[in-house]
This record gives structure tokens, sequence and C-alpha cells, in this order.
């Protein structure tokens, strides 16, 4: 595989979170600012490369039956280091997102990866694997992000882009995007517009019924 | 009782870990196409959750906490940030002894639970459910009754999503939504019901 193909790949074609369901907890709790979801993107992605750098540096003399509980130390470590950091430097953040950096570490974008790519490429590779898959959880969570924020508070990263009615202007904030459970549908409508264009990601049907099958022939 | 009542239906419903804090999606998502895997997954879950935010709770009081170490003389030490590496060290461990101990004594428990068993060691509901009990400060008998109902509160979820997409195969879905794209927006119709709860002040 190319190198730029290792990068660019996770973006839309191989997506962690719209193709695999890997890491959708945080993805949908955390998205209701844009600057809450860029923070979480930069956190998981730097844990993401640190934990696949390690990884792959270890994984010749990395016993295959202790290869996960070193995996998870490894990630846990990087995750604490994240935490700590933003603990001390940004703490507004850190309290706005709650439990959900300690949740990295079962983040199943950064275990999956760790397992399915860093135990078998090189160093740099598995590198460029680690932010390509950052990049792709990030482009999700920074998209319905921006869409929660700018119909639910009429802003993007704070800064107000829609007059508020309340201030005279004419927007009505949709008070839906404000409920966590709005993050699920534009997620939905983001796997149905990737898959509009990329069929091979159209899942087959569990169930046919017979009329239909005619009608189609 | 009356408060631990409260903290247990509050944890069952309006903070739901699945469907109001998002917590163990890829695996309410993944392992939700049948109710009978979905009813043996939801029984593992409340198992563990009962078992560990205890557990966690205790090594976090006696050990973690800042002055905890006071009995072993060594009260100025804060160890709170080793928190996160000992709650999915203990949560692996543990799910681990209870994976022998239910193979050993009841077999067919043991494989009814199957695979989903280890798989919830790198569950976030479990890890959150933890994390969330440091941040609230529960006591013991406190972190007994919130493990026990985030686990009925999260079987209870996924059991219905279960349910709704086992009768959701017959329909005509659109080609993109269908699976996974689907599933999301049945999700969030459950959480927004689930909501309707959230109002009820206990």
């Amino acid at each position: 595989m190319r190198k730029r193909d290792i990068l660019l790949r996770p973006l839309v074609d191989e997506n962690p979170i719209t193709l695999q369901i890997l890491g959708i907890c945080s993805a949908l709790a955390i998205s209701n600012t844009v600057l809450t979801a860029l923070t979480m993107s930069a956190a998981l992605t730097s844990v993401l490369v640190f934990s696949n750098l390690t990884i792959s540096l270890l994984r010749r003399q990395l016993p295959s039956s202790v290869r996960l509980i070193v995996q998870v130390t490894i990630v846990a470590s990087a995750v604490i280091i994240v935490d700590e950091i933003l603990r001390a430097y940004a703490p507004e953040m850190s309290r706005a997102l709650t439990v959900y950096v300690g949740l990295i570490i079962t983040n199943c974008i950064v275990l999956g990866r760790a397992e399915a790519f860093a135990m078998s490429h090189r160093v740099g590779e598995s590198i460029l694997d680690a932010i390509g898959n950052g990049l792709g959880y990030s482009a999700i969570l920074v998209a319905v992000a921006v869409v929660r924020e700018l119909l639910g508070a009429g802003s993007l990263l704070g800064i107000p882009i829609l007059p508020l009615a309340g201030a005279g202007g004419w927007f009505r904030p949709v008070a839906l995007m404000l409920v966590p459970a709005s993050a699920f549908f534009i997620i939905a409508l983001i796997i149905w517009a990737v898959r509009s264009r990329r069929k091979q990601q159209v899942e087959a049907a569990d169930f046919r019924p017979c009329d239909l099958q005619e009608r189609t022939r | 009782m009356n408060e631990l009542l409260a903290i247990f239906i509050r944890s069952v419903f309006m903070e739901n870990l699945a469907l109001a804090y998002f917590l163990g999606m890829c695996t309410f998502l993944a392992v939700s196409k049948q109710v009978r895997t979905a009813i043996g997954l939801g029984a593992a879950m409340i198992v563990v959750l009962t078992i560990t935010v205890p557990a966690n709770n205790l090594i976090y009081s006696h050990l973690l906490r800042p002055g905890a170490l006071g009995w072993a003389g060594l009260g100025h030490l804060d160890l709170s940030y080793l928190g996160l590496i000992s709650y999915i060290g203990v949560i692996a461990a543990i799910v681990q002894i209870l994976e022998m101990l239910l193979d050993r004594y009841f077999p067919a428990l043991y494989n009814a639970l199957g695979i989903y068993l280890p798989l919830l060691t790198v569950n976030c509901a479990i890890l959150g459910a933890s994390l969330f009990m440091v941040q609230r400060n529960y006591g013991f008998a406190e972190s007994v009754t919130f493990g026990a109902g985030v686990g009925t509160g999260w079987a209870l979820a996924v059991i219905a999503l279960a349910g709704l997409r086992e009768k959701l195969r017959y329909s005509d879905v659109p080609e993109g939504l269908r699976g996974l794209g689907i599933t999301f927006i049945v999700a969030g119709i459950m959480s927004l019901a689930f909501m309707g709860i959230a109002g009820i002040e206990l």
C-alpha cells in the first residue's frame, strides 16, 4: 500500500466511524460544540499516534499471549498524559469533556488500529495510519459538531453566526440539536450520504420480500 | 434507603448509559440484531457492572484518593492520576476471574454469555460507570446501587433495540441507510423517548 493511501483511505473509504462502527461513544456525546469536538479529536489523534508508534516499535518483542494487556497499558499511559495536560492547561475544557477523555482507553479505534495495523507494520507507516484514522474520526466529529452548534446555538466556535430571535434576529435555535440524540440522526445522514456515493459500502439486506424481487426483475 | 432507590431509578432511566451518555455504543449497535443475544449481553453487563463499580470504589477510596494512604503513613500522597490505569486493570482482572468462575461452576450461564464476557473489558460503559462513580463521590453502598442500576438500564436499552431491529428486517429501508444507518436513527428515536423520563425529579 502506498504511503498516501495509508494516510487518506481512513478519511472516507475506510472511515473508522461510519464504516467500522468504532469509537462512536465519544463521537456522539461530546459533539455539541465545535471546540469540544476539536479538543477531543486532538486528544484522540495524539493518543493514537503515541500508541501506534510505541506498539509498532515493540511489535517484534511482544509475545502474542500478553499483547492485549501490554497494548491496554500503553494506551492507558498515553491517555493519562493527555488527561493530565488538559487538566493543567485547559481545566475548563477538561471539565466539559468530563469522563470522555478517560474513555479514550476503551475507544475501539485505538486498540483496533494497534491490533490490526501497528502489530504488523513498520513505524513510519503505523504513524501515518494513526494520523489518517485520527483525521477520519475528527472529520466526522467536527462535521457533527458544526451542524449541532450552528443549528442549536446559532454560533460556531462560540462566535455568533446566525442572529438569534431572542436578540432581535431571525434565527430560532433548534432545540433538538442541543439534545445528544441529534448526533444519532446526523451520523445516520452522513452514513447515508457516504454510502450513496460509495455503493460498495452498502450492507446486504437481511430479508427480501419476494414481490419486490419480481418487481426489480 | 430512599436515596439509594432514587440513585437506582435515576441510573436506569434518566441517566441511561447507552441512550443518555452514549457509552458502550460499539457493542450496543453491533450486538443488537437478535433479542436472544441481546439478553445474554445485557445479563453479562449487569453482573460485571455490579461487581466492578464497587470494586473500583474500594480501590479509589482506600488507595488512590488524596490522603487515602493515611493508614500506611503516606497521607500526603495523591495517587488519583493512577485512576484510569487501575480501573481498567481491575476491570480486566474481574472479567477474567468471572469468566473462569462461571466456566467452572455455572457452565450453562458461561455458554450463554459466550464471547460477550471477555469483550466487556473494552466496553466503555464499564469504564465509564466507574469514572462517573469517582466523579460523583459515591460511597460504597451507593456505588453498588449505581452499578446495578446502570447495568439494568443498559440491558433494557439493548434488548429494546434488538426487539425493534428484529421487526425492522421486514421494512424496505433505503439502500444507503440499510444496517448501520437505520440502526442509528432507531437508537436516536429511542434516546428521545428516554429523555421524556428525564424531567422527573427524585
